[in-house]
């Protein structure tokens, strides 16, 4: 098994990078107003499903069906995927997926390739490995466009460019497009759509390969299928003469009839739509029709290795709907660069460290990212359990340093070696009201104190901490039933 | 019925009130409330950090106290989740302990599931004449599914204005650790939900975990140093237990 790499290790321990995220005002505007519009646009569509519940249990079900099939499954759709003309490729990580993508484009002779908005290739930084040999990839997805234009990297799965705001993206066209009319160029969408549109449709025609990825890839038939919103994917699709497919290995779908399940659980996740707008399939080559050359190369990079942990392996599960992002309560205050990968947002925090291992640069960092508030649960389509995978993996990390000093494995052994024994607890409950008496005196009728020593200092930076009481609700019960019940009343809090 | 009461470890220490709040109610309602003094803490903070190995004693503990009890009330839905959900996880490994775990969990309760549920009593008798707005904090809400059971206890208390809280499901920024090991986002989140809670006018924002309510509690706190008036965190269980006397 190799572990993962690519653009899926944090830089920077997650606090780090979030702090300097949350300076960020309009950021923050920005994502609020974002994330809640496709928040309540999903829980409206979601809310008309009436078998939503049993849609998502068979998302789960057909996607743990492969995850325990794989190997058989993934040479099944080789078979099936090679018997209609493609080839198929298997790269181990993400350096080799992007020498064999480069050596298949340079193959062609050209220097231009088109793209469909792909996560695989964003994991595996394959645009900069391309620009490396002076081959272009020009996104054609419109938000793709707007932060390769800004030379940026995305913030989020499905909206990339979902940190920029109307005005900010006018400015990056104006600035970056080239050839754009400056006169027609306001910040209305239907403008904006339109400078894209004009600038991208020169890029179609005169491209002779184009890049995807895929959402869904059948083993039974070997079929490949694109779910995109603005027919530049179908564009891409058909053609070029060309066409390179980088498929992670867990995207398999059994049957053809599969679809039924995913086709109903991820548009209504991601962008709440009730129907995907532009819904590509294809296998292999059809002469005459489309590119005439299909090459699929399918990447592990971390996804065995991902597999090979029972609870941690739901997260292969993921369609990348983004619905975990959306309704995040993290995410929606730091947006996806403050996760340092590609997949950003809960499932990003469940992922990325399990693809490239705990070790890789601040990736461990990503588990503690969340308050376990379970949002994420109840959207994902497939019912990934995102708080259950944090949890675990904090655990894994803990397991991993034992034996090496720690200050707050210390501090939470000594607290359950206390609160394992009622005398040692009542002693310890006494020392901290005790200890706390002299800062009452000072806090007066608030009983609220606003400074405490590290590490509690982190606490009381921002809200006020409350004091330990005057007595101990033990200590009122016992006091209660010497007086034989009533007597002794309550303390007000 | 034999009631025993979890006080919660944060509750025995900083809000005793609370405790006292939950043995009145249900006296009131004519139930003996026992306290088996055996408690200590669920050991959620461990688990969720990572620490199983030292988070079993108190699951131990826990089931050696509360076992032989018919109910068992906590005023808190994240310790009563951690029990009802991630105790089964935890003991796993254990089939002893696990069956133990099993047998006791479906009588673990938070107390609006007990009032509701299992007494059949929405209408406890109290009096608070505030306007009040409820948090229903992610525990409850998304674990516990508590739904609108803390909303129907308060709207039978005598003289309350319960008013909706905008964005209500929403974390806090709370999330134990989460609180000081991501102090700036846990601040960000916090801030959002102050300006929600104050918007509403409200005088008390309750809610069914003292621990959510310290921490928004705290914020309101800080914002009240400067703009005075700001409401006050309580839990409803206070709300529940107070009376006409005192109101």
């Amino acid at each position: 098994m190799t572990t993962g790499t690519g653009n899926i290790v944090a830089p920077l321990p997650f606090p780090t990078a979030a702090r300097r995220e949350l300076a960020d005002g309009q950021l923050r505007a920005n994502l609020r107003r974002a994330t809640h519009t496709i928040r309540d646009k999903r829980l409206r569509v979601v809310g008309e499903v009436p078998d939503w519940p049993a849609l998502r249990r068979s998302g789960a079900a057909i996607k743990d069906d492969v995850l325990a099939r794989l190997p058989e499954l993934l040479e099944q759709f080789e078979a099936a995927a090679t018997a209609a003309g493609a080839t198929v490729h298997w790269a181990r990580d993400a350096t080799e997926a992007c020498t064999l993508v480069t050596e298949l484009v340079q193959r062609t002779g050209s220097t231009e390739v088109v793209k469909v908005k792909s996560m695989a290739t964003q994991e595996i930084g394959l645009n900069e490995a391309l620009a490396e040999v002076g081959i272009e990839a020009v996104e054609t997805d419109l938000a793709e466009l707007i932060v390769q234009l800004a030379d940026d990297t995305p913030s989020h799965i499905l909206v990339p460019a979902i940190h920029y705001n109307r005005r900010q993206i006018r400015d990056i066209f104006a600035s970056r497009m080239p050839g754009v009319d400056l006169d027609k160029l306001t910040d209305d969408p239907p403008a904006l759509a339109e400078a894209a549109r004009r600038h991208l449709r020169a890029k179609f025609l005169s491209a002779k390969v184009a890049i995807s990825g895929a959402n869904f890839a059948v083993a039974e038939t070997g079929t490949l299928v694109v779910v995109e919103s603005e027919g530049n994917g179908r564009m891409c699709l058909t053609l070029p003469e060309t066409l390179i497919s980088v498929v992670g290995v867990e995207k398999l779908l059994p049957t053809f009839r599969d679809l039924e399940v995913f086709l109903q659980l991820l548009p209504r996740s991601s962008t709440g739509e009730r129907m995907n707008p532009y819904t590509s399939l294809w296998t292999g080559v059809t002469p005459g029709d489309g590119p005439q050359t299909l090459h699929i190369v399918l990447v592990d990079n971390g996804r065995t290795e991902t597999l090979a942990d029972p609870v941690g392996r739901q997260a292969l599960r993921c369609i990348r709907c983004s619905a975990c992002l959306n309704v995040c309560p993290v995410y929606e205050r730091v947006g996806g660069h403050a996760y340092g990968s590609v997949y950003p947002g809960p499932i990003g925090a469940i992922l990325s460290p399990q693809m490239t291992g705990p070790d890789a640069g601040a990736n461990r960092t990503l588990p503690y990212a969340s308050t376990l508030c379970g949002a994420c649960f109840d959207a994902c389509p497939v019912r990934i359990d995102i708080p259950e995978v944090l949890v675990h993996l904090r655990q894994r990390g803990v397991d991993a340093r034992r034996g090496r000093p720690s200050a707050e494995r210390t501090a939470m052994r000594a607290l359950a070696w206390t609160m394992r024994d009622r005398r040692r607890y009542a002693a310890a409950l006494r020392a901290a009201r005790r200890g706390a008496a002299p800062l009452r005196l000072v806090t007066g009728a608030r009983g609220q104190v606003r400074r405490l020593p590290w590490p509690l200092s982190a606490w009381t930076a921002s809200r006020d901490a409350p004091l330990p009481a005057g007595r101990t609700f033990r200590d009122w019960w016992a006091g209660r039933d010497r007086t034989g019940g009533e007597g002794t009343g309550g303390d007000r809090g | 019925m034999r009631i025993a009461l979890f006080v919660t470890c944060v509750n025995d220490l900083v809000f005793p009130a609370t405790g006292q709040a939950v043995v009145r109610v249900l006296e009131r309602l004519g139930h003996t409330v026992e306290f088996p003094v055996e408690q200590s803490c669920c050991g959620q903070m461990h688990a969720n950090s990572g620490y199983r190995a030292e988070a079993l004693p108190l699951v131990r503990n826990f089931v050696d106290t509360f076992g032989r009890y018919d109910a068992v009330v906590a005023p808190s839905g994240s310790c009563v989740a951690m029990v009802r959900e991630s105790y089964p996880r935890l003991a796993g490994p254990d089939p002893e302990l696990a069956a133990a775990v099993a047998e006791l969990a479906p009588r673990v309760h938070e107390l609006s599931e007990l009032l509701v549920d299992v007494l059949g009593v929405t209408d406890v008798g109290a009096a608070f004449p505030h306007r009040v707005t409820y948090h229903p904090t992610c525990h409850g809400l998304r674990m516990l599914r508590l739904g609108d059971r803390p909303l129907r206890l308060l709207r039978a208390v005598r003289g309350l204005d319960l008013v909706e809280l905008p964005g209500a499901e929403e974390c806090c920024g709370f999330g134990g650790t989460f609180a000081v090991k991501n102090a700036d986002v846990s601040a960000a989140m916090l801030a959002d939900k102050c300006a929600a809670v104050c918007d509403t006018g409200a005088a008390y924002v309750a809610a069914a975990d003292n621990s959510c309510l310290a921490h928004i509690g705290g914020g309101l706190s800080r914002r009240g140093r400067s703009t005075p008036g700001a409401p006050r965190a309580v839990h409803y269980a206070e709300i529940l237990a107070s009376t006409e006397e005192e109101a």
